[in-house]
């Protein structure tokens, strides 16, 4: 192609400018976590560990922080039956509404996380609370595998497009039924994909908050959930800004393990 | 189960394709098809009720007025209008920086390069959306490292950065996807760098930038937190949606105005069905 140097130039700038915008937000709230300044004034006048060490031992981000492991990982395993049980059907089978099916995996995505929150809000307290199920956990857990399933369902639906089924129908011509199969010939085939969607969904749900809103009740309290109520705090604010310091750190791990299960590729959620 | 039951159940589901299918659908559909629809349909149904003005009480008899009222009164026509203003902003913001950065990713970077610039763009994905606003409400605060305060310019450029890499990714495949002959083609042909880019590369790449602005656009419009974050006063429509259901405790009406943000997103989406966009998601 024929670009002038002047062209190529300002492409590779466009690039590093680019870049510098997205990555310079997320370092400056690291640097601020060391902070010594307690309103975060700039330049940054001392250095100091005491943030972290306040953040470490304070009960509420530690509390938060179970409960979003907690409800990712509920979510994460009704997400991973679901999402497998509609790949293997929208993959292997053909019948009227197939599309319709798929479409109805992306809607919870798709919609305003709003819309899905207040719905739901408003069925588990007309549905649940009659049977004197509260909000709480459960309902967090239900309303985060909602949206979490179709990120298992892209990842076992693209796993099994590729596979085909010729290595099954082996399986079965050697003389394995249905189970066998499964457990010998399809479930390794597609662990890999499992773990890449089951990550996705773990960070979807761990990083949610206006389903969360809607859906916890008073008793729950996941991370972002404390993060908000804590943002507007002043005194609150060095430990706020050192869980958002860990939680971009913590940001990649999961891009190293979906770089080594999948070996590359755009895998967005 | 014993052996024996074990292989009859095998060989039956193995003869029964239908059966084997609605085992597979059964539990999924229950919870998506019959929940989760359920509980949209009853949300837009419950948009006809109203509240008892003095008790705060559910009236379910049908009525139109929440809509009238959304159509009518000016607050909320300003809203609506604010928030697809800031939606098109975002997506017009993403598109500029989104599309030369793409750009030089698929087509003058060297393959390894290109890997390790993908990851660099996926990588903030990961990073939380509340950490990522939290940022720039620090960045812009009126002692922070910028300092420019905040308010509805906050909230555009806070969005613009939480979706940018939703731009780039779609536009990146798009732009991978275009062969390098036609773009030598163009250049054989005597077009220079700004004719190719009209006559060949946008073109081809526009249903890329469709896509990417339905991830800009959506989220944009149905997004209440960041605007609480670094917005000062400024309202959108997820804020009254938000303030009717919490406070006001007025579920028919949070429900009529949670109807107007899908019903753009449709109207959006039917829009760019023919430009091939949907497919490229």
């Amino acid at each position: 192609m024929n670009l002038s140097r002047t062209a190529r130039a300002t492409l590779w700038a466009a690039l590093a400018g680019g870049l510098a915008v997205i990555y310079v937000p997320l370092l400056v709230v690291l640097l601020n976590s060391f902070n010594a300044d307690r309103t975060f004034g700039w330049p940054p006048t001392g250095f100091t560990l005491r943030w972290w060490a306040a953040a470490w031992n304070s009960t509420g981000v530690r509390d938060a922080l179970w409960t979003s492991v907690q409800a990712g990982l509920g979510a994460t395993a009704i997400a991973l039956v679901l999402g497998t049980m509609v790949a293997f059907a929208v993959q292997r089978y053909s019948f009227f509404g197939r599309d319709a099916v798929s479409l109805l995996i992306i809607l919870p995505i798709a919609l305003p996380g709003i819309v899905t929150g207040i719905a739901l809000n408003n069925a588990f307290r007309t549905v649940l609370e009659p049977f004197g199920v509260g909000l709480g956990m459960f309902t967090v857990v239900v309303g985060h595998a909602t949206f979490c399933v179709v990120t298992v369902y892209n990842n076992v639906l693209a796993r099994l497009r590729r596979l085909g089924a010729s290595v099954e129908e082996a399986s079965a011509d050697l003389g394995a039924d249905a189970f066998t199969t499964f457990r010998l010939v399809t479930f390794p085939m597609m662990r890999s994909a499992l773990l890449a969607g089951g990550l996705l969904a773990f960070a979807l749900s761990f990083d949610e908050i206006i389903v969360t809103t809607f859906t916890a009740g008073a008793g729950v309290k996941t991370l972002p959930l404390w993060i908000f109520e804590n943002l507007f705090r002043p005194n609150q604010a060095p430990v706020v800004n050192v869980v958002a310091a860990a939680l971009i750190v913590l940001s990649v791990v999961p891009i190293y393990l979906a770089q080594r299960l999948s070996g590359g590729g755009a895998s967005a959620r | 189960m014993t052996r024996a039951l074990r292989r009859r159940l095998a060989a039956f589901l193995h003869r029964h394709a239908g059966v084997r299918l609605s085992l597979l659908l059964s539990a999924p559909m229950l919870w998506l098809g019959v929940a989760y629809l359920g509980a949209l349909a009853a949300l837009f149904l419950s948009a006809l009720w109203s509240t008892d003005t003095f008790t705060g009480d559910l009236v379910k008899e049908v009525t139109w007025a929440n809509f009238q009222e959304l159509l009518t009164a000016e607050v909320y026509r300003t809203i609506t209008l604010r928030s697809v203003g800031v939606a098109a902003a975002v997506t017009l913001i993403d598109l500029v920086i989104a599309f030369p950065m793409a750009f030089a990713m698929a087509k003058l970077a060297s393959p390894r390069a290109q890997r390790w610039l993908v990851i660099a763009v996926l990588t903030p994905l990961w990073a939380s959306y509340l950490v990522k606003a939290y940022a720039w409400r620090v960045l812009l605060s009126s002692d922070g490292v910028l300092g420019w305060g905040y308010g509805l310019t906050a909230t555009v450029i806070t969005l613009s950065y939480l979706w940018l890499p939703y731009m780039i990714l779609p536009i990146y495949a798009g732009l991978e996807r275009l062969p390098n002959s036609l773009l030598e083609a163009a250049g054989d042909l005597g077009a220079r760098g700004w004719r190719t880019f009209r006559t060949v590369v946008w073109p081809l790449a526009f249903p890329a930038v469709i896509a990417g602005s339905i991830f800009t656009f959506s989220l944009s419009l149905g997004d209440y937190i960041t605007v609480k974050i670094v917005g000062g006063r400024s309202q959108l429509i997820g804020n009254v949606v938000y303030d009717n259901i919490g406070a006001a405790g007025n579920l028919p009406f949070a429900a009529a105005v949670a109807t107007v943000p899908v019903v753009i997103m449709l109207v959006y989406l039917a829009a760019v069905r023919r430009t091939g966009a949907l497919e490229n998601l």
